[in-house]
């Protein structure tokens, strides 16, 4: 047994030994230069180089105010990026599966309107509010899923039409009028509620947005759905042929994908105190930034939570960062633009590396 | 020169029963006749080829073996016992691994994960029942035994993904996953038509450590050295059906190419 990756020798001959000889041998004979082995152990370790960024980011911005990395700045940046994650979690998953949701936004702001509609207008106690907003969130996702799977449109085609269907739908719903959230339930807007630790605020809806996250870790890098979801995005046909049944896999991971959706629509609730037909606009860009900066290909296959969790992050950083060091609004769009640019060459870069 | 012969080292037909057996298969499209009853046996321990021109039904043959693809009359016979396949998962379930032209691999997986790509294994006990845990140390192991005993040891890494790896090694892997769960049959579709000549033979060695360990080998190819190397008899398709078969030693390349395209007259079947 030799080790595979050290074998800077030129290619020699398999000797004639007894038994190894008849044997096939798949030696790897490679030259690995220093940018060869960066590119490799970026390929192997997606989320490294998201991870660096972050903390120079982090770096930078302290330095340039300290005040950036005081307990208040810092809940303040998690409170903002906690319904950006939630939705970015769910875009992963269609992302791994080389998809596209641009419904993302609508869908969650739709499902928060629903909420807050139920308990409001329709007198809905808070639990049944939340759980039919859970409901029909979900079922929007399957929707999505379904025009994919059994129309076999292409899903950046099916998440255009649903994104303007969802949110004319938005405005008939709500009348384009805004529900405070003083006239909810009060179990809709307990997500906003802040935990103090030390001068740390932690709302529950980011604890229920890590353990989203944990929870999709674990499914992805532990069960055979998690195996088949990667496979999907990987190759399709390959994942087919393999018997991966790919069309419930795509299904489940559109509807799971609403599911996590609907969640951040009550994170939302909270964060915002109120129910907005207006906001959320921004949020399929924003999402889908959090997933490219994390690591993720938008070909599919390749990626996890854990980048998306710090491409998340890093928007957060960077937004609130920029503004306290005094940039304008106008450029800190212009800054993180600029980010994605550089991920998505990154991720090229990357996929190229040499077989 | 079609002289059957009588001593032959694999898959000597005589009175062996078939493992896989193909009778009278018929498949069309519209007007367009793919097959038009074509037989195909397969006997144990041997390596089948099957060879044609494009458009002589290979694929089709193969296909309807493997259940990509359902005649329209015939019968297929596995080990004496009439089966009928409506997808590959059938054929997968009675014994028949098929490596397709496409390797069926997923290369962003692991190879443990691509051995075990969609018959993946749980964790005992609750973590697996209740939690779906995957059990990754079983499926490793497992996957470095069944390489190891193809002989690919020089795969050191189970964990690399597959992308990482050349032409040759991610076909070992797909053939690795063939052997390792074909029971019956594995059926190889163009295997080393994208490699270059020292992988091409190591594939073919890797064939040949196949039908050694017993399980009898349909591969089909265009190359005629490769053929010629490994197959211990050949099956001649054309025009939908079984011209003929011959064997490496009664018939020469030049020979089964004229036959292929119909130069020649097909000769009777010489095994």
């Amino acid at each position: 047994m030799t080790t595979p990756s050290s074998t800077a020798s030129a290619p020699a001959p398999v000797p004639a030994k007894s038994d190894a000889a008849a044997r096939p041998d798949f030696d790897d004979n490679r030259t690995t230069s220093a940018r060869a082995r960066v590119q490799q152990l970026l390929h192997a370790n997606p989320t490294l180089g998201p991870l660096a960024v972050l903390v120079l980011a982090v770096i930078a911005f302290t330095v340039s105010n300290p005040r950036f990395f005081s307990a208040p700045n810092l809940s303040l940046v998690l409170a903002q990026v906690t319904v950006i994650a939630v939705l970015a979690l769910g875009q992963t998953l269609i992302i791994l599966t080389a998809g596209i949701d641009l419904s993302v936004g609508a869908i969650a702001v739709f499902s928060s309107i629903l909420m807050a509609s139920l308990a409001v207008k329709a007198g809905l106690p808070g639990p049944a509010a939340l759980v039919a907003g859970l409901v029909l969130g979900t079922a929007m996702g399957a929707l999505n899923g379904f025009l994919v799977t059994r129309i076999k449109l292409p899903p950046f085609i099916v998440t255009l039409g649903t994104l303007t269907i969802f949110f004319s739908l938005n405005s008939v719903v709500s009348n384009s009028e805004t529900i405070r959230g003083a006239d909810m339930p009060g179990l809709l807007t307990w997500t906003g509620t802040a935990i103090p630790i030390g001068g740390f605020r932690l709302t529950y809806g980011s604890i229920i947005m890590l353990l989203l996250f944990a929870l999709v870790l674990f499914a992805l890098r532990n069960t055979a759905w998690g195996r088949h979801v990667y496979a999907t995005g990987d190759d399709g046909e390959a994942a087919r042929l393999a018997g991966i049944r790919t069309s419930r896999v795509l299904l489940s991971v559109y509807t799971v994908a609403g599911a996590l959706y609907a969640v951040g629509a009550w994170i939302l609730i909270g964060r915002l105190a109120s129910a907005s037909p207006n906001v959320g606009t921004d949020y399929n860009l924003d999402s889908i930034t959090a997933v490219v900066l994390g690591g993720a290909s938008l070909f599919g296959g390749r990626g996890g939570v854990l980048g998306t969790l710090i491409g998340a992050l890093i928007v957060g950083v960077f937004r609130n960062g920029l503004q306290l060091a005094g940039v304008e609004v106008v450029w800190q769009g212009f800054a993180i633009g600029l980010l994605v640019l550089v991920a998505v060459s990154l991720d090229q870069w990357i996929r190229k590396v040499k077989a | 020169m079609t002289a059957p012969e009588t001593t032959q080292e694999h898959g000597s037909p005589g009175p062996t029963a078939p493992v896989l057996q193909a009778k009278g298969l018929i498949k069309r499209y519209g007007r367009v006749v793919a097959l038009g009853g074509s037989d195909l046996e397969l006997y144990p321990g041997e390596i089948l080829a099957v060879i044609g021109d494009n458009g002589a039904g290979k694929s089709s043959l193969i296909k309807a073996l493997s259940g990509a693809l359902v005649p329209d009359e015939g019968e297929i016979h596995l080990d004496g016992q009439r089966v009928r396949f409506g997808n590959p998962m059938d054929a997968r379930k009675a014994g028949i691994e098929t490596v397709y032209q496409t390797l069926a691999v997923a290369p962003g997986l692991d190879i443990a994960d691509n051995l075990f790509l969609g018959r993946e294994q749980r964790r005992p006990g609750l973590l697996g029942s209740v939690l779906r845990m995957l059990d990754h140390k079983h499926m490793r192991s497992e996957a470095r035994r069944h390489m190891n005993e193809l002989g690919v040891a020089t795969l050191q890494n189970i964990g690399q993904p597959v992308e990482s790896l050349s032409g040759g090694q991610r076909q070992a892997v797909a053939v690795a996953r063939a052997a390792a769960f074909g029971s019956r049959v594995v059926i190889l579709d163009e295997p080393t038509a994208a490699l270059g000549v020292k992988e091409g033979n190591r594939v073919l060695q890797l064939i040949r450590e196949v039908r050694d360990r017993g399980l009898p080998v349909i591969l089909i190819s265009h190359n005629m050295p490769h053929v010629f190397e490994v197959a211990d008899r050949i099956h001649i398709q054309r025009l939908g059906r079984r011209a003929t078969v011959i064997t490496p030693r009664s018939h020469s390349m030049a020979e089964a190419v004229a036959i292929m395209t119909g130069a020649v007259p097909p000769p009777p079947a010489v095994a």
